[in-house]
């Protein structure tokens, strides 16, 4: 099934328009595409007339024009003869936005639906869905634009069953400064599921770092997706709701009480070669380092701050998340000691973590991770800035990133994320090295990189 | 031939829902798992010649298809030295419900682990490896991955283990003989794949492992 009318519609049809309700979910959808983005969008009512001046449509039959999306927003009920006629009128495909099938136990519906779609080849999302996400290009949400928080433009896809959780995440991902280059709810999944989308994202050039939250597979879809996602070369990430052990669910084997739903869910996909999140705070962070850094590294991390109780907090951290802290070759040490600034030079730990101490400036922390870039010592490099040392500037972020892009030894940073040290968070982020608000964070990060290569 | 031995026992089976340990043991010994010599005796006197046979001391288990968890009625004899030990086990076996017979088997020791597998609904066929006894659900020290497996997963398998020490020799003890523990984890592999569509779940608890090799002290497959 070809995907691109879903993704890259030059022309969309909103199907279900209210003349008199503008907060309707199709009002919605229609204002903001035809107020805000550069495709072509047409309104359909089968009772016609004008909607803020713009012609409404009787049917998709009645547009001038070929429409490559139907957005569509009525009734359950009325929804497969919508897709017929949307068939007839060589529509390219559909996002159902309309709730009340399998969801509401209407299975006879959803089932109608899929069938008429699947013999016309007719791609759909949802139904009960919010459909489509693109920057600067679409939005089939049906949530007032004014309402919405967007991350910025990036390459980081998201394929949610649920579309709270999708519209929740870009909040995250615009407070950590996570890009996204396509979101997309899916619903009851009726027709087009995740493996599908998981096919199209591989190719799709604008995404690098493809993430799905998953309730759960249908019977034997978890082993087809994993053999799928091996293949794939980028990155995959995975957030799994459901994880509560069935207990007292009488089993009569120890196999089966030990290998639940959720442990072989985890074991199927981190034996492929996913990344699994746990929780949110990883999925940003394991989303934000993927989108940076493509390349699995090993376990050695080097840890470069300007105090030793971050340092300190790093590595516990680091020992929790299965990461190495190793010391550094003594020649190393004293290379690193050698070129620092008088005032740090006696009084800096130059193990690992590296402390440059309150008294460590910018010029220490470049040569710093520029000597740890050079040796092989350490996979990745965290850099824990404290910028209200003195020492500090907010030129570091720019001028660290310069080192990564030399030398191509992952960089993380961590930075308290408020207004006034934006600078230095963007000098980081905009140079295509991943910031993040907590120490926990920055480790998230590097344990996203050390996954497993397929 | 090996696919019609499975059959007969898997239809035979049916009934009681599982296989009974001597038919499980008889599959898992024609897939190329080492398991003890032991005989299914439907009497003392066949218990006591067959332990003449392979010497004291032996292990005795109830067979009843009925009893799918032995340890539960003490269904499980083990370091018997004389037929009369062996005769009054037999005799106390005897009084458990739907009793068959009772199985005789050569001791066997060594570190023990499980090796499972079930029939995952999302992912299909899983296999599961890891510290076996009866405390394998209190522990739950054990990898698990999706079938079939290739030889790297069963190495990564046991780098999850927190029992891995133990396995590699522990305080001055002889390491496990990984080589041997890979083949039989690849062939049950094999066989889980072949039997996909009959069972719900199989576990091989607890396998004994040494320097010598792995062998299979207990068998129990659920059918579906």
């Amino acid at each position: 099934m070809n995907l691109n009318p879903l993704f890259k519609p030059k022309t969309m049809a909103v199907i279900g328009v209210s003349l008199r309700n503008d907060l309707h979910p199709a009002n919605v959808i229609f204002n903001k595409n035809n107020n805000r983005y550069p495709i072509q969008t047409y309104a359909i009512n089968p009772k016609g007339g004008l909607l803020h001046d713009e012609t409404v449509y009787g049917r998709i039959s009645e547009i001038p024009e070929k429409i490559d999306l139907a957005v569509i927003a009525t009734r359950a009920e009325l929804v497969p003869d919508i897709v017929t006629d949307c068939i007839k009128a060589g529509v390219g495909g559909a996002a159902v936005i309309s709730g009340g099938f399998s969801e509401v136990g209407r299975h006879d519906l959803q089932d109608r639906l899929v069938s008429i779609a699947r013999d016309a080849d007719f791609p759909f999302i949802g139904p009960n869905c919010l459909g489509v996400y693109v920057p600067a290009y679409m939005d089939t949400f049906f949530l007032p634009i004014e309402r919405m928080v967007f991350p910025p433009a990036g390459n980081v896809a998201f394929v949610s069953q649920s579309g709270g959780i999708l519209v929740d995440q870009m909040i995250k991902f615009k407070e950590e400064g996570v890009g996204l280059a396509k979101a997309v709810s899916i619903g009851n999944k009726a027709l087009i599921r995740e493996i599908d989308f998981l096919a199209y994202l591989a190719d799709d050039p604008q995404t690098k770092v493809i993430v799905f939250y998953i309730e759960g597979f249908g019977e034997d879809e978890g082993r087809n997706f994993v053999q799928a996602a091996r293949t794939c070369p980028k990155p995959i990430i995975v957030l799994k709701s459901g994880k509560t052990p069935a207990g007292g669910k009488a089993v009569s084997s120890h196999t089966a009480s030990l290998a639940g739903d959720y442990e072989s869910f985890f074991a199927a996909l981190s034996q492929h070669g996913i990344v699994i999140a746990h929780n949110e705070l990883e999925l940003v962070a394991f989303c934000e380092a993927l989108s940076s850094y493509q390349k699995p590294i090993g376990t050695n991390i080097g840890i470069v701050t300007g105090s030793g109780g971050h340092g300190a907090l790093a590595v516990d951290a680091c020992y929790y998340n299965s990461l190495t802290v190793p010391s550094l070759h003594s020649d190393l040490q004293e290379e690193i000691r050698d070129n620092l600034s008088p005032s740090s030079r006696d009084i800096a730990s130059t193990g690992n973590p590296i402390d440059l101490t309150g008294s460590g400036t910018d010029d220490d922390f470049v040569l710093t991770v520029r000597l740890l870039s050079m040796k092989d010592d350490v996979d990745c490099i965290m850099v824990l800035l404290l910028p209200y040392l003195p020492g500090i500037s907010t030129d570091l972020g720019a001028r660290l990133s310069a080192v990564y892009k030399q030398y191509g030894t992952p960089i993380i940073a961590y930075v308290p994320h408020v207004e006034k040290y934006q600078m230095l968070i963007e000098g980081f982020e905009l140079n295509g090295v991943p910031v993040s608000q907590s120490i926990e964070g920055t480790v998230f990060m590097a344990k996203a990189l050390r996954r497993i290569s397929r | 031939m090996i696919n019609e031995q499975f059959d007969n026992i898997l239809s035979k089976s049916k009934v009681w829902g599982w296989v009974l340990e001597p038919d499980a043991k008889r599959i898992m010994h024609t897939a190329g798992l080492a398991v003890p010599r032991f005989l299914y005796a439907e009497t003392a006197q066949e218990a006591c010649d067959f332990a003449h046979t392979i010497g004291y001391p032996v292990v005795a288990k109830i067979v009843s298809p009925g009893v799918m968890h032995k340890s539960d009625v003490h269904g499980v004899e083990v370091g018997i030295d004389t037929d009369e030990q062996l005769t009054n086990t037999f005799d106390r076996f005897s009084t458990i419900e739907q009793f068959h017979g009772i199985l005789v088997e050569e001791m066997i020791h060594g570190i023990e682990l499980i090796i499972g597998a079930t029939i995952d609904y999302q992912f299909g066929p899983m296999i599961l490896m890891g510290m076996g006894g009866t405390g394998v659900e209190i522990y739950g020290d054990v990898s698990l991955r999706m079938a079939p497996l290739v030889e790297d997963d069963v190495t990564s398998m046991v780098q999850g283990l927190k029992g891995r020490p133990l396995l590699e020799g522990y305080r001055g003890a002889d390491s496990i003989n990984f080589g041997e523990l890979t083949r039989l984890l690849m062939c049950f592999s094999d066989l889980v794949m072949k039997l996909e569509v009959s069972i719900d779940s199989i576990d091989l608890n607890p396998v004994f492992c040494t320097s010598d090799g792995c062998t299979v002290a207990d068998a129990r497959i659920i059918l579906k």
